[in-house]
């Protein structure tokens, strides 16, 4: 009993592959974590680490390879049998019941304490919540919840349902870097009471932060694993894209046009009736790129559709060369020459039709332009065949639906469409989000090539290196308000992560409101 | 955890989702099921003590041997092949509603007024007006779900199935009170119409079959070639998609509501006008949800449409002469057209997904 | 006073096929499968009800049949839209037509194997349909005949509605298929098991509602088959679940002020009020449509229909 298996893995993968259809998202991969450890997941989007993670949790069941827990070899097939397991994943989009309580969904689908009544469980939970250091109202309904509450809850179900291997799947994305330190320290708090831990993520900082051990996945494949303290972030980066990168990306001096586009004092409340946006002023000049920095939800998606028309503004005025636009229906906004191109994170939820090919989707903002009630195809396909030879779109044909595109594809099967509509002001958001390094980098130029046009663009991003090479002003947005605008020469990272969480930064040369 | 043995087995069976199917092999999966379908409907018949065959037989040379009997299965099938088309298009928006049954009956209530009140006009122009009542009767009953559900996201699925009933009953109030022939001494019915106010034949069959043709074209070209087709599938693709492209999604959802609602209101007009020549409760007689199956099975293609149409007609049609010929209840072709249905329904599966089996050896 | 005790009465013994009727469908939508074949569940549950009491004499087997009669027309549909992810309203359309088939075909065909032009049931077995007394509270003035005087399958109706309420609002397993219904994703990945859970409400909501058809070929009809015989209160149940709120408490009521529309024509004084029976028929489904809509105004996420209400459920669906 005292060689190496007397104390196995918490998890151990072997040989994991899984296809869909001809897909291969997980490639032979190999993967451990010890108890009292915290593994990270790295890799960038697309590269298969939520396709491993939905194996151990049951989602999907692998082709081949098998996975031991605790030394055992085991057959995981149903969300049930990872949970009997002592697996407890929370996912990146949470799994609760909206007009459930926090207890309720807590408690659904356990089979213990079948016979405490409402109020010891209330205990149970509150006592779990102050060994961990979690705060919740066992009482409050889902849909009252913020982000961080909802995940504080989908955290609570699994300690509640006894797991003690937890993995989760990008749990920052939508946390303040308040939040995320707290979570944190939740994170350390279960380390120290023996869990195993893994943390998927894809930002560097917080790999260096809170891991132990890091295992790289690139493009399917499980490349390296390395202990935190004896990598760094530039190993880490390269082990993850697979060659030495630096990020130069350029950024043409143009000359600009002043304040193409100006808003001023624009207020806009969201579904719930609270402000996403809160006072927002900012310019916009032609022949500039203004990146927009803020985490997830801090009302990056309400600007974009407040400018598009898509949502009514509540106060405020938004001036394209000098004409409020504010109360303007999408249509006529689209033919004054701003141009959207929002990628939620569904991607196809808005902008694309994921059922109709490339063809139909040229025609979607340009078909009512001619005068007959019938439909002309044949520009659209012509325009299909153009950005299919210029951005080198990989695609069966035409009307191959573009749900069957890869995402990398799809996003220039969108931004093409938008550049040839030739635009004035383009917002483009997250345009990058699950490209490779080469794509990203015909984004970034096709950006450089509108700007060079004298093209006002607004660039809503994610990673902070990519906005500040790629931009000329960075504006930073933390709960509907904005923090500061700065010239993206004049500013570090660590002063936008900052401005991110909330500190303001007083105006700068780069700020007129 | 103590239970670290928990090793489960690997289930013998597991659903997989299958990358999408060609079209050929789609279509010859349906045909085949198609085919079994009725293989078990003749099962059934066979418990019953008849030959499935000789059944079958009788069916379809019921419905076309002679002209009175190609008649009576027309006038089934043009009801329900224009209700298919027009909740068609209410189906590709992924407009959810239940409510042809109403429309019809709403169709045949404003058409009846005319046949019944008007009937001194030319005959043209009695069933040209006739005909845009019933779109119009169609047409509101269609209006009223789509406006509450982009005003206020009302259910439609229920909403419609309620103003199903209220068609219903106006009718039922008409034939008790405004309108009761008072001819038919004490038993509560309309007034037949007037032999003016009848849809005549054209090439001995009821009028209705060159409109629904007409119709069945109509319907493919607007969905496929016009701009308000377009503007349906982006919306029933995406709503958020459709305003960002600058469509005006409320307009588009009521716009294609109240054309559905007309072309099955229309079909109200012509059942009453053509085939019943008077107003009565069992004006749509579950017209309005076989019609809703039918165009699923048809996955909104008009021609697929017209073939499933003529398919169930023969059924619905056979099934009465089978009665006299075998002395087999009527309601067999009920049960048939269960057993059938259940057969196509389930054969959708495969289409989209297959059973993955446990490969042998792998688990102990 | 006694026109208005015996209104009463008459609806509560018209409300109470819709009880069973809506009772099975809040069951099968609360675990997020809306069946619109509740009158071809009835349909199958009547005559499976009415050929069982009519060949045993035995209102408990006759029952049991309808029960099992119901259970097996929702096994087709768990089969078709559970197993099979089939579109929930085409199969429950389908289900409809199959089932008033076949129970009009079986009607027709035991008849004829019979030899019978109509069929009836015995004298014995109607009268043990009859109303119970409850003694003691039966006699408390007007009251006792409303309350406590009715057949048994009013009492039984009212009771598996209590039972069902306790078991929907108050138990781990109420709570499992309420998530369930609401959200499939979310209960999967809490260990619930998915199909099991669907499978056990559709069926358990399916003999509910052959329960009720059975009330209405055994009670309701008079003792005498008669074909189609839900004759639309299987639809009725399925408005009566909004207006229920989808609660089977509220089902007691509802139900109860559904037969009381039904009969209400009967009963309004004809001198005073000239109100047409068609205007009282279409009452209740103008009052649901008005519930329905005023719902919607309110947003309120806890009283409408579950969420996951139509949508199949598919684990590896992303």
């Amino acid at each position: 009993m005292d060689d190496k298996m007397s104390v196995p893995y918490a998890i151990q993968c072997k040989g994991i592959t899984k296809t869909f259809g001809p897909v291969v998202a997980n490639d032979n991969i190999e993967l451990t974590v010890k108890s009292g450890e915290i593994l990270a997941l790295l890799g960038e989007n697309g590269s298969g680490k939520t396709t491993l993670m939905n194996m151990l949790s049951g989602i999907y069941h692998p082709d081949t390879g098998s996975i031991f827990v605790r030394g055992n070899e085991v057959s995981i097939t149903s969300p049930k049998d990872s949970q009997n397991l002592g697996i407890g994943m929370i996912h990146q989009h949470f799994k609760l019941v909206d007009v459930f309580s926090a207890k309720d969904n807590i408690v659904a689908g356990t089979k213990t304490d079948k016979r405490l009544s409402g109020k010891k469980l209330s205990e149970k939970i509150k006592e779990i919540s102050r060994k961990y250091g979690l705060e919740i109202d066992p009482d409050k309904k889902t849909y009252n919840m913020s982000v961080s509450e909802k995940q504080t809850v989908e955290i609570l179900k699994v300690l509640y349902r006894g797991a003690d291997i937890l993995i989760l799947d990008e749990p920052t994305a939508v946390l303040t870097p308040q939040e995320t330190d707290r979570l944190f320290d939740i994170l350390r708090n279960m380390k120290e009471n023996g869990c195993a831990v893994i943390i998927i993520t894809h930002k560097l900082n917080e790999v260096m932060a809170i891991s132990d051990r890091v295992t790289i996945l690139r493009k399917g494949k499980s490349v390296a694993t390395v202990n935190t303290a004896e990598t760094n972030v530039q190993e880490l980066t390269e082990l993850m894209v697979g060659r030495k990168v630096s990020l130069e990306i350029d950024r043409p001096e143009v000359e600009q046009t002043e304040n193409l586009f100006e808003v001023h004092h624009l207020m806009v409340k969201n579904d719930e009736g609270y402000y996403a946006l809160n006072d927002i002023s900012f310019n916009l000049n032609g022949g500039e790129i203004l990146g927009v920095a803020g985490v997830a939800g801090s009302g990056q998606k309400e600007l974009c559709e407040a400018i598009a028309g898509l949502i009514p503004a509540d106060k405020g005025a938004v001036l394209y060369k000098k004409e409020n636009i504010i109360g303007k229906s999408p249509a006529e906004i689209i033919k004054m020459g701003i141009s959207m191109s929002f990628i939620p994170e569904d991607r196809l939820g808005m902008g694309l039709v994921a059922s109709m090919g490339m063809t139909e989707n040229m025609m979607l903002k340009t078909y009512k332009n001619t005068k007959s009630p019938f439909i002309d195809k044949k520009p659209s396909r012509e325009l299909a065949l153009k950005l299919i030879d210029q951005l080198e779109i990989v695609t069966p044909g035409v009307n191959t639906p573009v749900s069957r595109l890869s995402g990398g594809n799809v996003q220039k099967v969108l931004l093409g469409r938008e550049i040839e509509s030739n635009p004035n002001l383009l917002i483009t958001a997250y345009p990058v989000r699950g490209l490779d390094i080469n794509s990203s980098y015909t984004i970034y130029h096709l950006l450089n090539e509108q700007k060079k046009k004298g093209v006002a663009v607004l660039y809503i991003g994610e990673d902070l290196d990519v906005l500040l090479e790629l931009c000329d002003r960075i504006m930073v947005l933390c709960h509907g308000e904005i923090t500061g605008i700065v010239n993206s020469n004049e500013v570090t990272k660590e002063e936008i992560g900052l401005m991110m969480a909330g500190e303001k930064k007083a105006g700068k040369d780069g700020a007129k409101a | 955890m103590n239970s670290v043995k928990t090793k489960s087995h690997e289930p013998l069976i597991r659903v997989v989702k299958k990358p999408e199917m060609p079209t050929s092999k789609a279509v010859i999966l349906r045909i085949a099921s198609f085919v079994l379908a009725i293989a078990v409907g003749g099962l059934f018949i066979l418990a019953i003590g008849h030959n499935p065959f000789e059944v079958y037989k009788e069916m379809i040379m019921g419905c076309f041997r002679s002209k009175i009997a190609l008649q009576g299965t027309v006038k089934i099938i043009v009801p329900l092949l224009i209700t298919s088309l027009g909740v068609t298009l209410a189906y590709k928006m992924k407009f959810w509603n239940i409510g042809a049954e109403g429309q019809m009956l709403m169709g045949g209530i404003f058409a009846s007024y005319f046949a019944l009140f008007q009937s001194d006009m030319p005959h043209w122009a009695l069933l040209t007006v006739s005909f845009l009542a019933g779109c119009i009767g169609g047409a509101i009953w269609g209006i009223i779900p789509a406006f509450f559900k982009v005003k206020f996201g009302t259910n439609e699925t229920l909403f419609t199935l309620m103003l199903n009933y209220i068609a219903l009953y106006v009718i039922d109030f008409l034939r008790h009170e405004t309108w009761r022939d008072p001819g038919a001494r004490g038993f509560p019915k309309i007034a037949s119409f007037a032999s003016n106010a009848r849809i005549g034949a054209v090439f001995d069959l009821q009028g209705g079959w060159v409109i629904s043709l007409i119709m069945v074209v109509a319907v493919f070209v607007l969905l496929k070639y016009t701009k308000f087709g377009y503007e349906i599938s982006v919306v029933g693709e995406s709503q958020p998609t459709a305003r960002y492209a600058g469509m005006n999604v409320k307009k588009v959802v009521i716009l294609t509501m109240a054309l559905s609602g007309a072309i099955c209101g229309s079909a109200g007009m012509i059942k009453a006008m053509g085939s019943d020549y008077t107003l009565t409760l069992g004006l749509a007689d579950g017209v309005g949800f076989t019609a809703i199956i039918v165009a699923w099975l048809a996955q909104l293609n008009p021609f697929v449409i017209l073939l499933i149409t003529v398919f169930f007609s023969i059924i619905e049609k056979g099934s009465g002469v089978i009665q006299s010929t075998f002395n087999i209840s009527v309601f067999t072709s009920d049960v048939l057209q269960g057993i059938i249905l259940f057969f196509i329904i389930a054969s959708e599966f495969f289409t989209r997904y297959s059973f993955a089996f446990r490969k042998g050896g792998k688990s102990k | 006073m006694t026109m208005f005790i015996n209104f009463l009465y008459a609806a509560i013994t018209s409300g109470t096929p819709l009880m069973f009727g809506t009772l099975g469908e809040i069951i099968t939508e609360k675990t997020g499968n809306l069946n619109l074949g509740v009158e071809g569940m009835m349909a199958i549950g009547a005559i499976a009800g009415f050929y069982v009491g009519y060949t045993t004499n035995s209102v408990i087997l006759a029952v049991i049949a309808s029960f099992i009669a119901g259970i097996f027309a929702a096994l087709i549909y768990a089969f078709l839209t559970v197993t099979l992810k089939a579109n929930q309203n085409v199969t429950g359309l389908t289900l409809t037509i199959f089932g008033v088939g076949l129970a009009n075909f079986l009607g027709d065909f035991i008849r004829t194997a019979a030899g019978e032009t109509t069929l009836q049931l015995s004298t014995e077995f109607t009268a043990k349909l009859a109303t119970y007394k409850i003694p003691l509270l039966g006699d408390i003035p007007y009251i006792g005949h409303l309350l406590f005087d009715h057949n048994p399958f009013v009492y039984f109706g009212v009771i598996i509605c209590i039972i069902a309420g306790i078991y929907v609002k108050y138990t781990r397993a109420g709570l499992n298929m309420r998530a369930v219904g609401e959200n499939p994703a979310a209960a999967d990945a809490a260990g619930i098991n998915i199909n099991f859970v669907k499978y056990f409400n559709v069926l358990l909501g399916g003999g509910i509602c052959g329960i009720g058809g059975a009330y209405i070929s055994l009670v309701l009809c008079g003792g005498v088959w008669t074909q189609s015989c839900i004759d639309g209160l299987g639809w009725i149940a399925v408005a009566l679940v909004i207006f229920a709120n989808w609660n089977p408490f509220a089902c007691i009521l509802g139900s109860f002020v559904f037969g009381a529309f039904r009969v209400l024509k009967f009963y309004v004084p004809k001198d005073v009020i000239t109100i047409p029976d068609a205007i009282f028929d279409m009452l209740p489904f103008l009052i649901t449509a008005i519930v329905l809509v005023i719902t919607s105004i309110r947003k309120s996420k806890e009283r409408s229909q579950p969420a996951g209400c139509g949508v199949n459920y598919f684990r590896e669906e992303r």
